[in-house]
């Protein structure tokens, strides 16, 4: 079902065994023959497709090296902005709109040589956790297409699962890469906060939004991490400075190193132990640190007590941050508009008209969180919370390596079982929110089946920048899962 | 925090609605009162907590006034940023309801 990955291809088209042309016709056949059922793409680029894979063979046809991604095809959330190429985030207010550049992860793709072959599904504008909140039609879950492939990064999730792409970008807000990572499995990261350029992502949460890929290994993950990381000056937010490579001996490409002796890993009692969260995945974590402790790591349990709030602060800061990056939509510079004799009028009217229920119900809540009255309240006593939670962060990384959590706590749950509950859904979310709070890379690798013989995923933790030691646990995990 | 703060109502988020710029029916309203109150009210752990002295995270790199040098660098063309306004005018101007007044 999955098809060859992008190590693979990238070495086969680099060496001429085989041309991108040839790489990229397959992969259009597995969408035109899947995505009907499974729905993950709003958006097929197949000629550009096929004319950026022959600029590829010619680059390798007169002896040039296309890149580390040659003929790679990669597929991209249809939040990322694709010059010329419908963005739409999902939702009525952006229908039609073609951004006027690229964004920085999209230039480095194709820099590195990889072919772009559409733009995949997502909760609108990123809201979600099951890729329902979709105005153009929920994915499916290629394992059960009952079932949610999660969210918001549901569509990247489904195609790589489903082995329409063999990498996807998503962007992760509070969970949107790994969770849907996890419902689906296959690996997904979310790395440090400011480690990829959001130059071209259109934003949701500020403080919180990063980019990260979405793959079928964690070499695979490496690889794509690679060709799009590293400082952009056009993101205020980027960290400056190169980052240490993800292979052997700080070699960039290579394998990941499947080393994990002597390093101290934490599991974290708070997230693992909630309720809510089901024997499958709560048996996998363990069963994951009993595999680490085997090739040599030395596993105790952590403690980060803020952990056990970080959802409902996160479920204020987001939408705070939200109503403000929201404001943007106003039927003056792109997307919709919707006639008025005012133009407050015709604002309001079109912001009714453009936006989804989920949209606007995380627009009310953080223009209310961030009202006056109501300000210190909610939103100052959330950010505090979040102080707390860096503390305890901190505190654990004195004493561990990296730490280890569910990514989700339940397995992919069935379409529309959780729409009705605002809450329900909100805590899908709620073992992977505390890194996007504290701005802390992690990765959801995939460790056997739970529930209903659907994947199950495990989470590793790292403190900011420790992307190096984060991938070589999950290389190791990746090993040993059943 | 309002320890036990009293629940959001209809004429708040109706108020809301409207600092937001979003056109809400009347009939949407108890909808939105619920949802609204439900994550309110799971976020009243955090009025629990002790949080003298503790300052606000707004963000969590610590980076300070990032500047770039003050150079000249082409941007986009006028052209462009105006391609996809839903009203343009005269291909200069992004056009827009009347904002003062009723009648001129």
């Amino acid at each position: 079902m999955s098809g060859p990955g992008v190590a693979e291809i990238a070495a086969s088209v680099r060496n001429g065994g085989r041309t991108a042309r040839d790489v990229v016709e397959e992969h259009l056949a597995r969408i035109a023959s899947r995505d009907p059922e499974l729905g993950s793409f709003l958006c097929v680029t197949a000629e550009a497709a096929r004319a950026r894979a022959d600029e590829i063979d010619d680059l390798v046809g007169r002896g040039r090296d296309p890149g580390p991604l040659a003929g790679v095809p990669v597929a991209l959330k249809d939040n990322l902005c694709t010059r010329g190429v419908p963005t739409t985030c999902a939702s009525r207010i952006l229908e039609g709109w073609r951004p006027p550049y690229d964004a920085t992860v999209v230039e480095r793709l194709l820099l590195a040589g990889a072919v772009p072959v559409g733009k995949t599904n997502l909760d609108e504008f990123a809201m979600g956790s099951s890729t329902e909140n979709s105005a153009f039609g929920p994915t499916r879950n290629p394992l059960d297409p009952s079932r949610v492939p999660g969210g918001s990064s549901g569509g990247s999730a489904a195609a790589v699962a489903a082995g329409l792409v063999p990498v996807a970008l998503g962007s992760d807000t509070g969970g949107s890469v790994r969770q849907p990572a996890s419902l689906c499995g296959v690996v997904g990261v979310k790395p440090t906060y400011g480690r990829v350029s959001r130059f071209g992502l259109v934003a949701f949460a500020s403080s919180l939004d990063q980019i990260g890929p979405i793959t079928r290994t964690v070499d695979d993950a490496a690889l794509a991490l690679e060709a799009i990381w590293g400082h952009d000056p056009r993101d205020a937010t980027s960290v400056p400075g190169r980052p240490e490579p993800l292979g052997a001996d700080g070699e960039p490409g290579g394998p990941v190193p499947a080393e994990v002796a002597g390093l101290r890993m934490g599991i974290i009692e708070e997230l693992t132990t909630m309720e809510g969260v089901a024997p499958s995945v709560r048996r996998a974590v363990t069963d994951a640190a009993a595999a680490l402790e085997h090739a040599g790591a030395k596993v105790d349990t952590a403690a980060v007590p803020h952990a056990r709030h970080a959802l409902s602060a996160y479920y204020l800061i987001a939408p705070a941050e939200a109503s403000s990056n929201l404001a943007r939509y106003d039927g003056v510079r792109y997307g919709l508009r919707v006639d008025a004799p005012s133009t407050e009028e015709m604002n309001a009217r079109t912001r009714a008209a453009g936006f989804g229920p989920e949209v606007k119900r995380r627009i009310m809540l953080g223009t209310y969180a961030l009202s006056a009255g109501y300000y210190d309240a909610y939103y100052g006593r959330a950010q505090r919370v979040r102080t707390l939670l860096i503390r305890d962060f901190d505190a654990a990384y004195g004493c561990f390596d990296v730490l280890l959590a569910p990514t989700s706590p339940t397995v992919a749950f069935p379409l529309g079982s959780r729409t009705d509950d605002v809450l329900a859904m909100y805590g899908s979310d709620r073992c992977t929110i505390p890194s996007n709070l504290a701005g802390h890379p992690a990765v959801s690798v995939p460790w056997g089946r739970g529930e209903d013989d659907l994947p199950v995923g495990v989470q590793v933790l790292a403190p900011a920048l420790g992307e190096a030691v984060m991938f070589r646990v999950a290389k190791v995990i990746e090993e040993a899962a059943p | 925090m309002p320890e036990r703060a009293a629940p959001i109502t209809p004429e708040e988020v109706a108020h809301v609605a409207r600092l937001a710029r979003l056109a809400i029916g009347d009939e949407e309203l108890a909808g939105y009162t619920a949802d609204l109150a439900a994550v309110l009210d799971h976020a009243a752990d955090l009025a629990a907590l002790d949080l003298d002295g503790v300052e606000p995270t707004a963000h969590p790199l610590p980076l300070r006034n990032v500047d770039r040098p003050d150079e000249v660098r082409p941007g986009l063309r006028r052209d462009e940023a105006l391609a996809g306004a839903p009203d343009v005018a005269e291909n200069r101007y992004f056009r827009v309801p009347r904002i003062l007044g009723d009648e001129g």
